[in-house]
Order: C-alpha cells, then sequence, then structure tokens
C-alpha cells in the first residue's frame, strides 16, 4: 500500500519533469535531422522559467475563464499523464482511474482550451477553436475505439491490468491490436499538433491550430500551457509504449533494482518513439486543413475494424 | 497448429480485408493499381502460409499464379492501358470516401454475422478465414458499385476474385483444375475487359461508364 503511493508520487514528479526534457530531446533530433545544429535539449525548461518570469498581459474584455483556463488545463493534463502506468504498475491511483478516465479528462482540458480561444474575442482564436473541435469530433471517437478494442481484447479498462495481459505468453500477433495502434499512432500525431496536422514550430495564421487558440496567451499563463502542451506528447507516448511495449515496466511489489529496471525501460522507450515521430514528421509534408479530417477519419475507421474484428480473432 | 502459426494466417487474411479498404479509400489511378497490386502479394503469401499449414503443395501453385499473374501481369498492363487511354490523372469517386468506409463496414460487420452461425461446424480457423473472404467479396461489389471509371471497376472485380480464392484456400480440398481454370478465366475476363476499355473509348471519347447509361437512353 504504502509502496503504491511511493510509485505514484514519482511518477507525479516523473511525468511533470521528464515532459520538457522529451519536446528538448525530440526538437534536438529534428535539427539533426535537418542538419541544423539545434537549440539545447533543456531549452523548453528555460522557455518554462523564463515565461513564468514574465509579466502577464491578459486582454481586456478576457473573462474568468480565460484566466483559469491554463490551471484546469495543467491539472488535467497532469493527472491523466499520471495515471498511466509508465515505469511501474501498482499505481496507488490505477483503481480509481482506467483508461477512459485519461480520455475524458483530455477531453476536458480541450474543451477549456476551446472555449478559452473563443472568450477574447479575437478571430484566429475562434477558427483554433472551431478546427479543434472538428478534429476533435473525429479524435476522440476513434481514440474510445482504440480503448475499446484493446480493453476487449485484455478483458479491462484498467491500465496496469492491460498492460500485464500483453506482457502474458497468450497473446501473440493480432491483427485487432496492429489496426489499433496504428490508430492510436494517428489520433496521438493529431492531438499533439505534430506535422502532417499542424506544425508546432510555426506562427503561419492560415494553417495552425494549437496556436491560434493560445495566441492571447502570455507569461505564467503560457508557461503552463506549453508544460501541459509537452506533458500530452509524453502522455500518449507513455500510453502507446504501456499498451503495446510493455516489457521491462516493473511489477508491483518488486525490489529496488526492479525499479531501476522499469525506469530504465521507460527511458529507452521515450527515445526510440520519440525518434520515430521525428522521423516520421521530418519525412511526410503538412496536409491541408481539410484533408486532415479524412486523416482522422481513417483512425476512425481502423479502430472500428479492429474493434469488428476482434469477435473472429482468438482471444486468449 | 501452433498459435502463432494460426495468428500469422489471421494477420494476413485480415490484412487482405484492410487492403481492400484501402482500395476503396483511394481515389488515384496509379496509387489504385499498386494497391492492387498489394491485395494480389497479400493473398499470395497468404495462400502460400496456408499451403505450408495445411501440407498442401498445389495451394503453392495457386500462390504463384496469384503472384505472377495478379500482382505483376495485370496491374502492369492495366499501368499500360490507362496510360494510353489518357486517363492516369483523373479522380473519380460517386460517393465521397468517409461514407464509402462506413458502408463497407457494415459490409464486415454483415459478413461476420452471416457466416459465423452459417459455419458453425467447422473449425475456428474455417470460419475466420470465409468470414474474411465474403468480406472481401462484399467490399469489391462495393467498389464496383461506387465507381464511375471503368478501369476501377475491373480493379474491384479483381479484388472480388482474390477473395473468391482466399475462401477457396480456406475451404480444403479445393482441386487444382478447379484453381487453374479460375486464374485463367479471370485473365481471360481481363482480356476480354481490356478490348471493352477501348471499345467504349473508341464510341464515347471516355471510360466513365455514365456514357453507356445515356447511350440506352436511361438518363439525360
Amino acid at each position: 500500500m504504502i509502496q503504491d503511493w511511493q510509485t505514484q508520487l514519482v511518477q507525479l514528479v516523473l511525468v511533470l519533469v521528464l515532459a520538457p526534457l522529451l519536446s528538448g530531446v525530440t526538437r534536438k533530433i529534428k535539427s539533426r535531422l535537418l542538419r541544423r545544429r539545434g537549440p539545447s535539449v533543456f531549452q523548453p525548461y528555460r522557455d518554462i522559467l523564463k515565461l513564468i518570469r514574465k509579466e502577464t498581459v491578459i486582454a481586456d474584455n478576457a473573462s474568468w475563464l480565460f484566466r483559469t483556463t491554463p490551471y484546469v488545463i495543467f491539472a488535467t493534463t497532469w493527472l491523466a499523464a499520471a495515471l498511466i502506468p509508465t515505469f511501474a504498475a501498482g499505481l496507488a491511483f490505477s483503481a480509481a482511474a482506467d483508461v477512459i478516465v485519461i480520455v475524458a479528462l483530455l477531453g476536458t482540458a480541450r474543451f477549456f482550451l476551446a472555449l478559452a480561444g473563443l472568450d477574447i474575442g479575437t478571430s484566429f482564436g475562434g477558427i483554433g477553436s472551431s478546427r479543434e473541435m472538428m478534429f476533435a469530433s473525429l479524435a476522440e471517437p476513434a481514440m474510445l475505439l482504440v480503448v475499446f478494442t484493446v480493453s476487449l481484447f485484455a478483458g479491462s479498462t484498467q491500465l496496469s491490468s492491460i498492460s500485464a495481459h500483453m506482457t502474458g505468453p497468450a497473446v501473440g500477433l493480432n491483427i485487432s491490436l496492429a489496426l489499433a495502434l496504428v490508430a492510436l499512432v494517428i489520433v496521438a500525431i493529431a492531438e499533439n499538433a505534430r506535422i502532417p496536422v499542424d506544425n508546432p514550430a510555426t506562427h503561419l495564421e492560415l494553417t495552425m491550430v494549437h496556436e491560434a487558440m493560445i495566441l492571447e496567451y502570455s507569461g505564467r499563463h503560457l508557461a503552463l500551457i506549453e508544460a501541459a502542451a509537452s506533458m500530452k506528447l509524453l502522455l500518449y507516448v507513455s500510453l502507446v509504449a504501456c499498451i503495446f511495449t510493455p516489457w521491462g515496466t516493473t511489477v508491483a511489489g518488486s525490489d529496488a533494482l526492479a525499479y531501476f529496471i522499469g525506469l530504465g525501460a521507460y527511458a529507452l522507450k521515450l527515445l526510440a518513439f520519440g525518434f520515430a515521430l521525428v522521423l516520421f514528421e521530418t519525412a511526410i509534408a503538412k496536409m491541408r486543413v481539410f484533408r486532415v479530417p479524412e486523416f482522422l477519419s481513417v483512425a476512425l475507421m481502423l479502430g472500428l475494424l479492429g474493434a469488428i474484428l476482434l469477435f473472429i480473432s482468438r482471444v486468449p | 497448429m501452433t498459435p502463432f502459426e494460426t495468428d500469422m494466417a489471421h494477420l494476413l487474411a485480415g490484412s487482405m480485408v484492410l487492403v481492400s479498404f484501402l482500395l476503396l479509400y483511394q481515389d488515384r489511378m496509379f496509387a489504385l493499381l499498386n494497391i492492387f497490386a498489394l491485395h494480389a502479394w497479400v493473398l499470395a503469401f497468404s495462400v502460400g502460409w496456408q499451403a505450408y499449414l495445411q501440407h498442401a503443395p498445389h495451394l503453392f501453385i495457386t500462390a504463384l499464379i496469384a503472384l505472377v499473374f495478379k500482382g505483376v501481369f495485370i496491374p502492369v498492363a492495366l499501368h499500360r492501358i490507362v496510360v494510353r487511354l489518357g486517363i492516369h490523372r483523373t479522380i473519380d469517386t460517386v460517393v465521397s470516401a468517409g461514407p464509402t468506409m462506413l458502408f463497407g463496414m457494415a459490409l464486415v460487420a454483415l459478413s461476420i454475422v452471416v457466416m459465423l452461425p452459417v459455419t458453425e461446424a467447422a473449425g475456428a480457423f474455417v470460419r475466420e478465414d470465409l468470414a474474411f473472404a465474403l468480406s472481401i467479396v462484399l467490399l469489391g461489389l462495393l467498389m464496383m458499385v461506387t465507381r464511375r471509371n471503368a478501369v476501377s471497376q475491373v480493379i474491384g472485380f479483381m479484388s472480388l476474385e482474390n477473395g473468391l480464392v482466399l475462401a477457396a484456400t480456406g475451404a480444403r480440398g479445393m482441386p487444382l483444375v478447379v484453381e487453374i481454370s479460375v486464374a485463367f478465366s479471370v485473365l481471360i475476363a481481363f482480356i476480354v475487359i481490356g478490348i471493352f476499355l477501348f471499345r467504349i473509348r473508341e464510341r464515347f471519347d471516355s471510360v466513365d461508364v455514365r456514357a453507356l447509361d445515356m447511350s440506352r437512353g436511361e438518363s439525360a
């Protein structure tokens, strides 16, 4: 019991501390692939610290919604990230919260961000919010279908039980799992505003979605939103790692050495997935905004197909 | 059979359903032909794996026929026809990708619902295979219905036939003579269709099959 709480506490701190590093590492790898030197991997920390120290400017007609939204987004994203068994199973919260809760927490964050985009009444914020909702209306059902497929397969919606089931000897190649993996990766790319959907590095008005909504934020509010955005990337990478590559994750009630192995395995997985993401981003061009719903409907379709095919699969 | 062998067969047959969906999604000519070639390759691997599992050497010949004729010969020939007809830049869809996909999904669900109770007596493995094969056949039919361009319709027909071959390999005991005659009848159908494409084109200056409706006086 005490060990569960300790693990949970380490996990809470770990996702908070590690998230900007993951963003920094992906940016660094991307720069190197484009033959640029790129900023240091610790640059995201410096950005966030600098933003916290800066003055916060708020538009005259902004309501309380605009001021509270950064805190809501940060809190829900942090909580959602802390619910995923990243390096060790047996988290204290895992009994109360399953993967559907994670989807709901992310949905809450998105809802508030879209409201804040509309709140200040600039046209860019409105465009961003409307596009975000357009994508979300496809990405969220796709995500839930992936969750259903994996849960039906593993017989549980608890991430720790799913993870334990996946390491079991009975699980082999399965077409439904392959489809779910591809669908989850597509959803993750869209949700984190990565390249084929949105470009995280530009402020070009006509193409941006996420940046358009947070255009009016500054100072500590922006710092919180940036931290939440990097945490969201970490969350999706951890989710994919936890469901599809659960090897090396520490089982609850192990000794100290097992926890170190779990941490090492987690770091390796983050690095590998970060590299794969950057490789994909460098190889592909950004889509037109109105092509994105087609891209996301592929994820929806794959999730649905995976769930249907599960009925004629050998479910161990 | 070990679990791995079953899983592998399942994965290959399931991938064929997935590639059928890719065919439905794709509306550009050359990409369509490439995906059709991929469909035939996956079929060949699937049949080859079945041949290995069932210790049925004649199925290897079926796999080889699929690989050579449908995986290489027909796509290359269609490629040349498309270039000669000058339609390689046309995009054709009657219904947009989204609704077609959803309809296709309903067809997959339907084939599972129909196949599983009917084949109660057969082994689990054969049942899965038949359900996959039926969904590939239905998706091929759907493709023929939703496309206007005659070349896309030919591809729908060929992918339908791939589904039939998959069904035949799943149900053990299909004689080689039947397999070969099916393969050749498809080849002959392909030649006839190829000639037809040029005839349609000669007469109507287009391979859009709406032109045929007009000549029958069905719609203005």
